[in-house]
């Protein structure tokens, strides 16, 4: 019997973690197109200079011998027969498996650009350890000072902190109106884009590059679409990802934007389970399927799958988006639901606003289904407790932004439960 | 897995747990010297909340499928042999993932040092947890609870 894994990431480490603690002993393959291991977050800390090569790894060097696992690096798999139960790799190596876990992330989404092809020097994206080693030698070797970003969303504001690090200046381009404008509101936009500003750096909003200006196969120009034109030799495309599909397209699993999944990480085809960016399944609090390509929603599915895999029947209860972001100084998380519009009566929209702290809560029918905390984030997985166990907090909401929040404000049952956490019997 | 737990109607607010967390912590293990000679200013594990009578102090639960461990960006969060999870602070980044996650709110961020402050180790080395040791109302017990 053989646990097959394509792909070798959070997701991967999670599952495999899973399955060796119900079976220890049958083989786990897995499949990389990478040459190492590394945490794909890191890519930004690495960009900024503050993680070192070698410190890049997210378990322990031993990981593959302790759990017993064959990682073939720097092979990618090309295709999924599911009727045979077989992949084959880029090396034209075909290898049967009984469990097949999909884990193969996300790729980077490049939009149509005039001028744009795969040979100029100057353009990056920002997704792979490569990617933030490539771009790296690059500013180096022509000692870049600006750059332009495309995308102020994640991707965009991680490359942001990397290049600030470096004492870059950039401009950030994007079609919406505010920088992170998936994962914060307005107000908490502002903070943002007040900071890098005064850092030297200039948010460019509702507007798009359109063309860029090439000589000699080097980038020396973007040109937007209000016509203007931004003199830079370096530009990053970070506009999104999408799951890594492409290979499995006519497999026979079934793919909307993701891969689907049930609430067991299992596809459409039988001993076949996916997890991670690659996938989209249950957002627990849209109570619809999305895909939410973040860390913590794949090691969560990634553990999961594994424990199914395995033989166990652990269902997933789905997440939300969830993001802790840190740019010049300024820490901020958030969860779920975050932009809502205040002339909606199915949320009620609570706020603390001062010049270093700002807080909002999202309610809906009394219950927590969004927060952005900048400034301040202490104590901020209360939040997500209260959002996973679909806590009752219109008896207390007034307590929630308050700087002492914390399980006193909690109904006594609930508290109780958490501070005691059981009937008693002593030790 | 042995917890240390907290009975609320116990706890008299006397916030001793946090003194010895931190002299648990502390070079010389003394309490005078702790708060003395050695810096002073207390930073222990523990969050005490209190309000009105009502008090008590938390301290990490040690997960067995522990949130911040699966966040962790670095693996700086891990389990020891015990079960007990510990943090390696030179492997810190400060990316907050575990302070977005863990359900209890018990990892102090030091946002300046962009490090994990403080989360409890089950005083670790010692032989029991100083906070339940020295708790004068036994409001800190240590149990063994499933999960």
């Amino acid at each position: 019997m053989r646990y097959l894994i394509i792909g070798f990431s959070t997701a991967a480490v999670s599952a495999i973690k899973s399955i060796r603690k119900v079976d220890p002993k049958n083989e786990i393959v897995v499949f990389s197109e990478e040459d190492r291991l590394y945490s794909r977050p890191l890519i930004s800390y690495y960009l900024a200079g503050k993680i070192k090569d070698d410190n890049l790894n997210f378990v322990d060097e031993k990981f593959e011998e302790q759990y017993n696992v064959k990682v073939f690096y720097s092979t990618k798999v090309i295709s999924v027969d599911v009727k045979n139960k077989v992949v084959k790799t880029e090396k034209n190596e075909v290898v049967k498996y009984d469990k097949l876990l999909i884990c193969s992330g996300s790729v980077p989404i490049i939009p149509q650009i005039k001028g744009i092809r795969d040979n100029i020097e100057g353009i990056f994206t920002f997704t792979k350890l490569n990617d933030a080693k490539n771009l790296l030698k690059y500013i180096y070797e022509n000692k870049i000072k600006n750059a332009v970003i495309l995308g102020g969303g994640l991707i965009g504001i991680k490359v942001a902190e990397g290049l600030l690090a470096r004492g870059i200046k950039f401009k950030i381009v994007d079609i919406a109106e505010r920088l992170l404008s998936n994962t914060f509101d307005e107000i908490a936009s502002k903070y943002l884009e007040e900071k890098l500003e005064e850092n030297g750096c200039q948010f460019v909003k509702c507007n798009t590059i359109v063309e860029l200006g090439i000589k000699n196969k080097k980038l020396v120009y973007v040109k937007l679409k209000d016509g203007s034109k931004i003199t830079t030799n370096l530009l990053i495309i970070a506009v999104g990802v999408r799951p890594n599909v492409d290979f499995i397209k006519d497999s026979g699993i079934k793919i909307n934007k993701g891969i689907l999944v049930d609430e067991y990480m299992r596809t459409n085809i039988e001993n076949i389970f996916a997890a991670g960016d690659v996938v989209e399944s249950k957002n627990s609090i849209l109570d619809e399927n999305s895909v939410i390509p973040i860390w913590p929603v794949a090691a969560e599915q990634g553990r999961i799958a594994g424990l199914n895999m395995a033989g166990e029947a652990e269902v997933y209860n789905g997440l939300y988006p969830m993001n802790s972001i840190e740019i010049l100084d300024i820490p901020s998380i958030s969860f779920g639901i975050t932009n809502v519009n205040p002339q909606d009566d199915k949320y009620k929209i609570i706020v603390r606003q001062e010049k270093k702290v700002y807080k909002k809560i999202v309610l809906r029918s009394g219950k927590v289904v969004g927060v952005i905390l900048v400034g301040n984030i202490e104590r901020a997985g209360i939040f997500k407790l209260l959002i996973d166990k679909k806590v009752d907090v219109s008896n207390f909401e007034d307590e929630l932004l308050k700087d002492n929040f914390g399980f006193l404000v909690l109904p006594k049952d609930f508290r109780k439960h958490l501070v005691m956490m059981t009937e008693e019997v002593p030790m | 897995m042995k917890k240390i737990l907290a009975k609320e109607e116990y706890c008299m607010g006397c916030r001793l747990c946090e003194i010895y967390c931190a002299t648990a912590h502390s070079k010389s293990k003394n309490i005078i010297k702790t708060f003395k000679s050695e810096g002073g200013k207390i930073l222990s594990a523990i969050i005490f909340e209190e309000k009105d009578s009502l008090s008590f102090a938390l301290q990490c639960r040690h997960c067995e499928d522990a949130p911040c461990i699966q966040a962790c960006l670095t693996a700086a969060m891990y389990k020891n042999k015990s079960g007990v999870v510990l943090y390696n602070k030179e492997k810190c980044i400060g990316c907050w993932m575990c302070i977005m996650v863990c359900p209890f709110g018990v990892i102090k961020p030091n946002l300046k040092d962009k490090k994990v402050a403080s989360k409890c180790d089950f005083c670790v080395e010692h032989e029991r947890p100083y906070c339940v040791e020295n708790c004068p109302n036994e409001a800190l017990v240590i149990m063994e609870v499933d999960n």
